[in-house]
């Protein structure tokens, strides 16, 4: 049934499908197939892949410690690394030094100093050297000290990273996870304050999700790690260091699914990493003044959740967008555009989109703040659109 | 003078380690991460070690189980001892001098090129090459026949408009079959794949995705070839590097033209080959030409030989219209990469015949009688073939029942492939992804939709 409604529906993609019923049931069973898939090994792998798909994720959980979201992405290195003996991590300074933001800290002793690999500084060539060690099966997880860096290896992530597996029709595949801290952070000045999703989500073959909890970092890093495609796992300066209670038993987060944040009925927010915390922020304010917001951490910014985004523009036909990409190009904009083509007649008010300007980011603290979207430009825009 | 002479950075590291650690120097505080380097035993081929003696990576995996491992000799490490006029900073020791003497910007005289055969196919007296059997040699002359049969057959091919692009390895024979052969004994040159690959037709295993001759096989564990320069060079390092892992009694190879010597991935690679000792043999074809650019302009130094030992990789410079000499070479190089874990730098010496590409026409900035002479007397073909024919283990007959077979062959093959269906256009939306995502779908469809509506527009013999 789901293929006969969905070949015969006028509407084009997913505005389609998240209203018929058949897509509805056709996308659990399409994420887990791709979540099972990926979820090769033990079988504790696999069943935990099922549920992971299947969980609400807070409620579920029996809460452990609390865990800085650094500790959280070892955590999932290193359940994976002893699960799966191809898994192996390059980049600089990740070996002995433990990475620069110490995601990588101890895994050199655990591992061994050939499959923590510290290498010299060129990203073109360690990028490159982790696909054709993917290309002969191995899962290499390539780390950028700093994802403005990773600009270097452009070439590597979108002529061969992106395309071998298609122009080798199939033949050899990339199950790379590139990933590294990116955005703005405290002062670090432009060159170390990058928002690279913004120049990669063009990339056919590339995978991009981005994490802003423990809770989250350890299961995309682990869901990325099995994935067979390259994913690109943008992680946040600011955020190694937020703690939360994560759980004892093993769980992965699906790649390409959103996370529901604070269910509301006003107007759906969409956001990701860093700026999820200055929603939230804006949420409390926005609350005492009696507006119920809908945050969705849209989380997997290649592809992105039109399932879970359509059925939240369907309850509350507005929408705001709040990102740290410029305004120019960036996910914002991409964004954007997909739910004008999807979800056009639900829409009440034009979509709002707030983002950096289309500047590189300064260094002097006052400048830098006003180049971040600040939660107070968030409050006045949820004003603006419910008027 | 009272200068104490403390040890090289890797020695103190391992007496760290030991636990003997006795006047700790202020250079010292605050240096290199504690990765404990450790003389490999079995490093030292053929008497004492360079300057660069440290490795890496040991049998173990745990750099704790390298440390336990540590040798204790190192009274002459280096050949050094107290008293020599001897500087040590991070790196290792090196002698001073009080004379500002600048390293010549190039050798007085340039590095020898390995050779066996002489220009009329005769082994030079004293010449020392691997030696091949009679059925290996036969298979080497007649791959070599077969590719030059299959370059001028598909060259033409281009010309009459039925392939979109060819590039030719005229002239570079000897550097492809006896490198090849000197690492495999499986087929080489398989004619119908190739004019699949060519052709772009539903058995191409790339699915008609690539541009002619980039093609690929994981059967054949050939990476899949992809046009920008020198991306292949790391690419090779990591597959080197996932042998090592893997502890694989194999190496990766990877070949790269002058041009390419001058990309940052180049350096880059044999730099991470060299640190991480992966056994990898690159191998530079420098056949004087980078589509219009000839070596002078490429670069100035002797060659890309000479560039190995600046990233401590060792190298050898081979005439590589040679078979004999190239096949010897790349045997040996196979060796040291397994046998010593390390990488080795092939620079074979050639002369790029033909054009760069079908898009191209080099008569434009070299001279006609140059690139004649090169396709004549310096023919590696011929050239070989007095070789294995002075051995009596080749004839004319066979000679032209070969060519005349091989011809036959390869017409046949692109007929066949030029007959074969294309793709169906399902294959536009698959392995962009392991499974094809929603929006693919969707694409899919919008384009299926279009094709319906519009037949006319489109070809009738591409199947949807």
């Amino acid at each position: 049934m789901a293929a006969a409604a969905s070949s015969s529906c006028t509407l084009r993609g997913v505005g389609a499908v998240a209203s018929a019923k058949p897509r509805s049931a056709a996308a659990p069973a399409a994420r887990s197939a791709r979540v099972a898939a990926a979820a090769k090994g033990p079988a504790r792998g696999r069943l935990v892949a099922r549920n992971a798909v299947a969980v609400t994720p807070r409620r579920m959980r029996r809460p452990r410690r609390l865990d800085p979201s650094q500790a959280a992405l070892r955590e999932g290195l290193i359940e994976e690394m002893k699960s799966d003996p191809t898994v192996c991590v390059m980049g600089e300074d990740v070996g002995h030094y433990g990475g620069s933001y110490k995601v990588t800290k101890g895994l050199a002793e655990m591992f061994g100093d050939l499959r923590v690999l510290d290498t010299p500084i060129a990203e073109n060539s360690f990028t490159g050297m982790g696909i054709g060690a993917a290309m002969k099966g191995l899962r290499p997880i390539v780390e950028g000290m700093n994802m403005g860096f990773l600009l270097l290896a452009y070439n590597q992530i979108s002529n061969n990273c992106g395309m071998l597996h298609y122009t080798s029709g199939g033949q050899f595949k990339i199950p790379v996870v590139i990933r590294g801290p990116g955005g703005v952070g405290r002062q670090l000045g432009a060159e170390h304050s990058q928002r690279l999703e913004s120049y990669f989500q063009s990339i056919p073959g590339l995978q991009m999700v981005a994490c802003s909890t423990p809770y989250n970092a350890k299961g995309l890093m682990k869901a990325a790690i099995r994935s067979e495609n390259p994913v690109v796992l943008f992680e946040h300066v600011l955020l190694y260091n937020l703690k939360e209670k994560i759980p004892d038993e093993e769980y992965i987060c699906c790649l390409e699914v959103a996370e529901m944040v604070r269910p509301g009925e006003h107007v759906t927010i969409l956001t990701y990493s860093r700026m999820r915390y200055h929603v939230m922020q804006a949420a409390k304010t926005l609350v005492n003044k009696g507006y119920d917001p809908e945050v969705i951490d849209i989380r997997s910014l290649k592809p992105f959740d039109l399932h879970t985004i359509g059925n939240s523009i369907k309850k509350t036909h507005r929408v705001l967008i709040v990102e740290e990409c410029m305004r120019t190009g960036g996910i914002g904009a991409s964004l954007r555009s997909a739910i004008i083509d999807n979800f056009w007649d639900y829409l009440d008010a034009p979509i709002m989109c707030l983002s950096s300007q289309d500047v590189p980011t300064p260094y002097a603290g006052t400048l830098e703040d006003a180049t971040v979207v600040q939660p107070a430009q968030i409050v006045a825009a949820v004003e603006q659109i419910c008027q | 003078m009272a200068f104490r002479l403390a040890r090289a950075s890797s020695q103190l590291a391992r007496r760290a380690a030991r636990g003997r650690y006795g006047d700790p120097r202020p250079w010292l505080l605050g240096s290199a991460p504690p990765v404990l380097l450790v003389s490999s035993p079995a490093a030292a081929v053929g008497g004492r070690r360079g300057f660069c003696s440290v490795r890496r990576f040991t049998a173990g995996d745990s750099s704790a189980a390298a440390a336990a491992a540590v040798s204790e000799d190192d009274e002459t490490e280096n050949g050094f001892t107290d008293g020599d006029q001897v500087l040590d900073f991070p790196g290792g020791k090196v002698s001073f001098e009080a004379e500002m003497n600048f390293l010549p910007e190039s050798k007085a005289e340039r590095i020898n090129c390995y050779r066996v055969l002489d220009d009329d196919g005769q082994t030079i007296s004293g010449s020392r090459f691997q030696e091949v059997s009679k059925e290996m040699a036969r298979k080497m002359y007649s791959n070599m026949v077969t590719l030059q049969i299959m370059d001028t057959i598909f060259y033409e091919a281009q010309r009459q408009g039925r392939i979109s692009f060819y590039l030719t390895s005229h002239g570079e024979e000897a550097i492809n079959i006896a490198s090849a052969a000197a690492l495999s004994i499986e087929d080489l040159v398989l004619p119908q794949e190739f004019a699949n690959q060519c052709f772009g037709n539903k058995m191409d295993y790339g699915k008609g995705r690539q541009m002619p001759i980039h093609y690929g096989s994981n059967r054949l564990n050939y990476f899949t070839v992809s046009s920008p320069i020198a991306t292949q060079l790391p690419q090779a390092v990591g597959a080197a590097y996932s042998l090592k892992m893997d502890k694989k009694d194999a190496c990766a190879i990877t070949y790269f033209g002058d041009g390419g010597t001058s990309e940052g991935d180049f350096h880059a690679a044999l730099n991470f080959a060299a640190v991480m000792e992966a056994p990898v043999i690159f191998f530079c074809r420098n056949n004087g030409w980078a589509i219009s650019t000839p070596t002078t302009e490429q670069f100035r130094s002797d060659g890309v030989v000479v560039r190995g030992q600046a990233y401590g990789i060792r190298g050898i410079r081979v005439d590589g219209n040679d078979a004999l000499a190239v096949y010897s070479a790349v045997h040996a190089a196979r060796e040291m990469t397994i046998t010593e874990g390390r990488p080795i730098l092939v620079e074979a010496l050639t002369y790029r015949v033909g054009h760069h590409s079908t898009s191209d026409d080099s008569t434009k900035y070299r001279p006609v009688d140059e690139i004649e002479h090169w396709r004549t007397a310096r023919d590696p073909i011929s050239r070989y073939r007095k070789w294995v024919q002075g051995n009596d283990w080749w004839s004319d007959a066979e000679e032209s029942e070969l060519r005349k077979t091989v011809r036959q062959e390869l017409l046949q093959a692109i007929q066949v492939a030029e007959r074969a269906p294309k793709p169906p256009v399902s294959e536009l939306f698959t392995d962009v992804y392991d499974q094809i995502p929603s929006n693919l779908h969707e694409q899919e469809q919008l384009l299926r939709d279009t094709i319906m509506k519009h037949p006319a527009d489109y070809p009738t013999d591409v199947p949807i």
